[in-house]
């Protein structure tokens, strides 16, 4: 007589799965009304900055310097005009492009190799797991933010290089993490079990051990995306990411920094708007934390 | 103990070897002469040439390497190209400044994080509690570069309190009361964000103490409540607080190159900065090494500190 038992990606699992999931958003929902606010804002944001090319804006670097510095509410201009008399609704609208696209980009391409050596360091025992830890220590062994600067200082200042230097220096984040569930899963029985009925390494890790990784790497990077938007802005703000004249969040703050005394709009609007979207960002990560680890609830 | 100091600084060798060998790739990492990149495009062949010899770039990358390493040894690291002085001496200066901002910054937010932390577990759910989980929220999500131009206008430029930056007053200052007021608008900007997270890690960490069987056993015994949270609680809860505070200490001093730049304090972030525009890596390789070893060094006494608190971690 032959048992079968349930597997993670059966259509039995995995209904059971979804219902539990949608059980949980439905309890997120109830419970923490500002998280679903948050989704709704971040939701909005991306929308925007998607339909950008479509919406009815004014062209984000036409210079128009008889219009310099309006204030908010101005004609023709709902939020204000920059230094060069640039519209700034357009400007942050088209800067929401820029910095989210960087935020995600930067975090994705962090995960992905983090993951990977994650993985590796975690399921082989030896030489990969010595060259891995060891990496990740010396990349953590400087302080964040300035070995992305050391990065671009070499690579040379642009959007580009800002990005390819957080990636770097992000993704001991997810090694350690992804390290940590595969050293505890590699012990277990059923991975055992696998090995002695003859299952490859490549088929143990993707049946058996990837699917365990979602959720904590969901959660890790909702909240990565928000911690690399203010990474990447920390770099346009000291020239080193975006160049002008394209407008990204950080960029716009540093440029409207000498104004700030008879303008403050010009600094104020694009730091609320990383404030916001950040804010939006860690609130829905939090609420995906206690969706998918009950055990993490604040007390 | 000394078995365990000995095991921690032989771990620090690959890790210092390593920390050299990204900050001397830093020069190598575009692709092309550096030597051109860090002259532009108007230099003569003459003047190619005499950089090429002055940092060895025409000898093999491992050459390079070794050569350097044995130089940053002897704390030779190199003459900067935009100042034409020696590095070391320029880093140094501007280091002090930074290390003045940092300390500030790591005493602030210890203070008030542990004394926030205390009174949020003490009373949890209290108004304070939720206003503090509401700010540690928005302290993780504010780019510190725009809290300290909000701080400056509001209290530099509209109120008139402090002064907008500096780290002295250009005419008559440079006593500490002086310092001390420059210093404070940078600090608590620098702070903020780790105030937050010392202050939750200290209320959870308390939490779990505060439930433990010796603490009720401490107040049935008839203990004051203060020496019960202070000497019973808080001593127990230290070890992941020392930790805490040892990672803030590290990231206050990456954050302060950001910091630096606002208030245009006179530190190694602000000259790296520099550097980094003028394309002048000597310095910039100069700036990055003296933080990435204050940095090591913090994270070592770090360890040590709780081996020595906890004497667990000794006998792992």
């Amino acid at each position: 007589m032959s048992v079968r038992v349930a597997r993670v990606g059966d259509p039995i699992v995995r209904a059971a799965d979804a219902s539990r999931f949608r059980r949980g958003i439905g309890r997120i929902a109830r419970r923490d009304r500002l998280a679903v606010a948050a989704g709704i804002v971040l939701l909005a944001a991306v929308l925007v900055a998607l339909l950008a090319p479509w919406l009815p804006l004014l062209d984000p670097d036409t210079v128009d310097t008889p219009n310099r510095l309006r204030p908010p509410l101005s004609p023709g201009h709902r939020f204000g005009t920059d230094e060069f008399g640039r519209d700034l609704l357009a400007r942050l609208i088209w800067g929401a492009r820029v910095s989210l696209l960087a935020g995600v980009a930067s975090a994705g391409a962090a995960m992905v190799i983090g993951v990977t050596l994650g993985v590796l360091g975690g399921f082989y025992t030896g030489w990969v797991e010595t060259l891995v830890m060891r990496l990740t220590d010396i990349l953590m062994a400087f302080p964040y933010i300035l070995l992305a600067i050391a990065i671009v200082a070499g690579l040379g200042p642009g959007l580009r290089n800002a990005m390819i230097a957080i990636a770097i220096v992000g993704f001991p984040l997810y090694t350690r993490l992804v390290r940590g569930v595969v050293l505890s899963l590699r012990e277990r029985e059923f991975v055992e079990a696998a090995r002695a009925l003859g299952a490859t390494d490549p088929l143990i890790l993707g049946r058996h051990i990837l699917p365990h990784l979602v959720s904590p790497l969901i959660v890790a990077f909702s909240l990565d995306v928000g911690a690399k938007i203010l990474a990447t802005a920390g770099l346009s703000f000291l020239g080193l990411g975006t160049q002008p004249p394209t407008a990204d969040w950080g960029s716009m703050l540093a440029t409207g920094r000498q104004f700030v005394v008879l303008s403050p709009h010009v600094v104020l609007l694009p730091g609320l708007a990383i404030f916001v979207i950040v804010l939006a960002l860690n609130m829905v990560g939090d609420a995906l934390r206690d969706l998918f680890d009950p055990r993490t609830h604040t007390r | 103990m000394r078995r365990y100091v000995v095991r921690r600084l032989l771990l620090l060798v690959p890790v210092l070897l390593g920390v050299s060998v990204i900050i001397f790739m830093v020069l190598h990492l575009s692709p092309g002469d550096p030597a051109e990149i860090m002259l532009g495009s108007q230099a003569t062949q003459a003047d190619l040439e005499r950089l090429r010899a002055e940092l060895g770039l025409n000898e093999p990358l491992h050459v390079q390497y070794v050569h350097w390493l044995g130089l940053v040894a002897r704390g030779d690291l190199g003459r900067s190209i935009w100042m034409k002085r020696p590095v070391l001496g320029e880093v140094l200066g501007r280091f002090k400044a930074t290390l003045i901002l940092t300390g500030a910054g790591l005493v602030l937010s210890t203070v008030i994080g542990l004394a926030l932390g205390i009174a949020s577990a003490v009373r949890p759910n209290s108004l304070l509690d939720r206003l503090s989980a509401v700010a540690s929220l928005f302290g993780a999500s504010m780019p510190v570069f725009w809290l300290g131009i909000v701080l400056m206008v509001i209290f530099a430029l509209w109120l008139g309190w402090l002064p907008a930056s500096g780290m002295f007053a250009p005419y008559g200052g440079g006593d500490l009361w002086d310092l001390l007021v420059h210093l404070a608008l940078p600090a608590v900007t620098l702070a903020a964000a780790s105030v937050t997270i010392i202050a939750r890690l200290t209320r959870s960490t308390m939490l779990e103490t505060l439930g433990q069987d010796y603490i009720r056993t401490a107040r049935a015994k008839g203990v004051v409540e203060r020496a019960v949270v202070l000497r019973h609680g808080l001593k127990n809860a230290l070890i992941p607080i020392v930790t805490v505070v040892g990672v803030q200490a590290g990231y206050l001093l990456g954050g302060a190159v950001l910091t630096e730049t606002v208030f245009a304090w006179p530190g190694v972030g602000t000259l790296m900065v520099q550097g980094i525009l003028a394309r002048d890596f000597p310095l910039v390789q100069g700036c990055v090494l003296v933080v990435a070893l204050s940095f090591v060094l913090i994270n070592l006494v770090v360890d040590l500190l709780y081996a020595w608190l906890d004497p667990r971690i000794r006998y792992e």
